[in-house]
């Protein structure tokens, strides 16, 4: 069945569709964004039941390939030592994400003026910085003003998060050996924020929030977004983006939520199915005009897939901590982000406080780590890590590189018959300098903070949070996928806006600049409407 | 589901679970071979037949003194799957969790309290000078 044209098709709905759904709607333009899963309902989350833990690795995984959900795809990852973790909804991966929504600081644009390595963006911290504001205030952020390690920030926040035993211990250790630790920005109510209550400390933020305290764009953007106009529709999963023979996108063929397959035409199409969806999708697009995927020109659609590998240091303390009680994060230091070559590698680093664990994942830690053995003594050495426990997880910058790549797989596909994405990723030197700087330092600062024993891991093999670079921005279309405001280069009315076309992956979470970024294309379309396809 | 574990089988489940988790009077706790809690271990491995079937085989092949160690050698991927189970199973019952001053009940919708900390100390990095890199100043 075919109806009439929209003006803009959005294909998906998580934080950056969320984003330009919204800042597009007051255009008055129809807008119909198609999401292939569903509708959260916050009673369905794991921490509204007693086996709110079980339920992580099953149908509330973070990976899904462990979830297999019938609005999942599969990703073909054997290839990769970190694995991808996304969330496929109203929300997106939000939904399942923890809330830390630092932004990129100035220097993360310029990478290759600053350091000599990869490439510099097209736009600059100064460009972006009202709509990071404006996302702060869509979004709810806690936090604080007044830290060192970045420009000042043009708006009040919430009060930050309680720091809790977990937090002040890991500050004292920070402060011990004079490092800098800010409370983190946060997307999580410290008190009640457009119409969503304040955080009570359930503890199971990245399972989906139950109160609605953090900021998933399902409660945070979409909201407004329906009440102005736009048109979401769930359960439609698109198979490819149509295109006409002048070349231009004429829409997209979907799968709706009775398996028919659907077409939809639109004058604009805007990606925003994440640094693996987006170039699947492009990839699966092959037609006459575009025989190697669509917009792919410069060859360079899935390819320079960046993941921020994760060193992860746990601290056992004598001291009793928070346990699994409260949102997961809460403090940051930034001691380390900026290049200083002495460390022996370039670019740098978050430390983000990991509050502490229930009981199963206390035990299935102690159990796989050699700390909790079977038999008698189980017990005795479950209490002296239960509650008794934090962490700290360095994001490590990762910087481009054109052979870490998404493809299609040769013979996976989805419930629909879709070729499935398939990741080839190898950590570069860099990176494993980089954990391992992490991993030492890390454990110094936990060891201040009076810690007795540690336990260390990297890269996370279950961290593939942040999926970026795959369709990169530029201003060369020899050397980028899309324009300095996110319009293909090759398909004048094809519009990216999520983490595939971010040029450099900085130290921190992306969502806070994906969403700015989002904001700011919207931003460019309306002003350039009357000539938008020039 | 109903039970697809053969009678033998889950005799050898029982003790294993038994072995990963005993009882303890110390500490006043059941162990994972407690008749409810094992009930629900078998509930939750059901799906799992296959795979822990497979490795119970090889335990009963292989035996020795030192049976985690055996399995986890032999069977990883099997042991982590059982080891993951029981104590799902095992950290929500009311008994355990009682004995580790938890309350009985989801986290949601009565949530927990949380310090609010002490904000002083952050003093010393308020003292601190801004460190960010400016954008256009190489080698600042």
């Amino acid at each position: 069945m075919t109806e009439e044209p929209v003006d803009v098709l959005i294909i998906g709905a998580g934080a950056s569709g969320a984003a330009v759904a919204w800042s597009l709607a007051d255009t008055r333009m129809r807008i119909v964004c198609l999401e292939q899963g569903g509708t959260s309902n916050p009673s369905d989350f794991p921490s509204a039941g007693r086996d709110w833990e079980a339920r992580r690795s099953s149908d509330f995984s973070i990976s899904p390939n462990q979830r297999k959900r019938p609005t999942d795809y599969p990703i073909a990852e054997d290839n990769s030592p970190i694995k991808i973790v996304n969330f496929n909804g109203v929300g997106g991966s939000t939904v399942m994400f923890a809330g830390q929504f630092p932004r990129f600081h100035p220097s993360d644009f310029r990478v290759k003026s600053l350091d000599g390595v990869a490439d510099d963006w097209p736009v600059d911290y100064a460009t972006l910085e009202p709509f990071f504001e404006q996302n702060d205030r869509m979004m709810g952020v806690s936090g604080l003003a007044g830290d060192p390690a970045y420009p000042p920030k043009g708006h009040d926040h919430m009060p930050p998060l309680p720091l809790g035993k977990a937090g002040q211990a890991v500050a004292r250790g920070f402060n011990k050996q004079g490092w800098h630790w800010w409370p983190a920005d946060v997307a999580i109510n410290s008190v009640a924020y457009d119409g969503r209550d304040k955080c009570i400390n359930l503890g199971a933020c990245i399972s989906g929030c139950a109160q609605g305290a953090k900021a998933s764009v399902d409660v945070s953007y979409w909201p407004h977004a329906l009440r102005a106009g736009v048109e979401l529709r769930t359960h439609c999963r698109v198979r490819e983006i149509t295109v006409g023979d002048d070349g231009m996108a004429t829409g997209a063929i979907y799968y709706d939520q009775d398996d028919t397959e659907q077409i939809i035409k639109a004058h604009v199409v805007i990606m925003a199915s994440n640094g693996v969806g987006t170039p699947r999708l492009l990839l699966n697009s092959k037609s006459k005009a575009f025989p190697d995927g669509l917009a792919n020109s410069s060859g360079l659609v899935g390819k320079n897939l960046m993941l921020h590998p994760y060193a992860g240091i746990q601290g056992i303390f004598e001291e009793e901590l928070d346990g699994y009680k409260g949102p997961h994060k809460g403090i940051q230091s930034q001691e380390f982000y900026e290049t200083d070559l002495s460390r022996g590698f370039v670019r740098g680093y978050t430390y983000e406080l990991s509050r502490g664990s229930g009981p199963v994942n206390t035990a299935l830690t102690g159990l796989s780590k050699g700390r909790i053995p079977w038999g008698a003594n189980h017990h005795g050495a479950f209490r002296k890590m239960y509650n008794r426990t934090t962490s700290i997880f360095a994001v490590c910058e990762d910087l481009p590189e054109e052979h870490n790549t998404v493809t299609l797989d040769a013979s996976l596909t989805d419930g629909h018959g879709i070729p499935a994405p398939k990741i080839d990723y190898t950590l570069s030197d860099n990176s494993r300098k980089m954990l391992d700087h992490a991993l030492a330092r890390g454990s110094e600062v936990l060891r201040a903070a009076g810690a007795t024993d540690i336990l260390t891991t990297a890269p996370l093999q279950m961290a593939g949070w942040h999926l970026m670079g795959t369709a990169r921005m530029g201003t060369d279309p020899q050397r980028s996928v899309v324009n300095e405001w996110g319009r293909s280069h090759d398909v004048k009315n094809l519009f990216i806006v999520d983490g595939s076309i971010f040029v450099t992956s900085a130290g921190v979470n992306p969502t806070s600049t994906l969403q700015a970024l989002a904001l700011y294309i919207a931003d460019q379309m309306k002003q350039r409407l009357a000539n938008l396809f020039d | 589901m109903s039970n697809p574990f053969s009678e033998q089988e889950t005799q050898s489940l029982l003790i294993l679970v038994g072995m990963i988790i005993p009882a303890s009077e110390e500490f006043g706790v059941p162990g994972a071979d407690d008749e409810t809690i094992f009930a629900d271990i078998l509930k939750s491995a059901s799906p799992h037949h296959s795979t822990l079937a497979g490795m119970l085989a090889v335990l009963d092949a292989e035996g020795g003194d030192d049976i985690a160690q055996t399995l986890r050698q032999s069977q990883p991927s099997g042991t982590a799957l059982l080891e993951k189970l029981t104590v799902e199973s095992y950290y929500r019952d009311d008994r355990v969790m009682r004995s580790l001053d938890m309350e009985t009940r989801p986290p949601f919708p009565k949530g927990f309290d949380l310090d609010q900390g002490d904000m002083s100390l952050l003093d010393p990095v308020r003292d601190r000078p801004v460190f960010y890199r400016k954008q256009h100043d190489p080698g600042e």
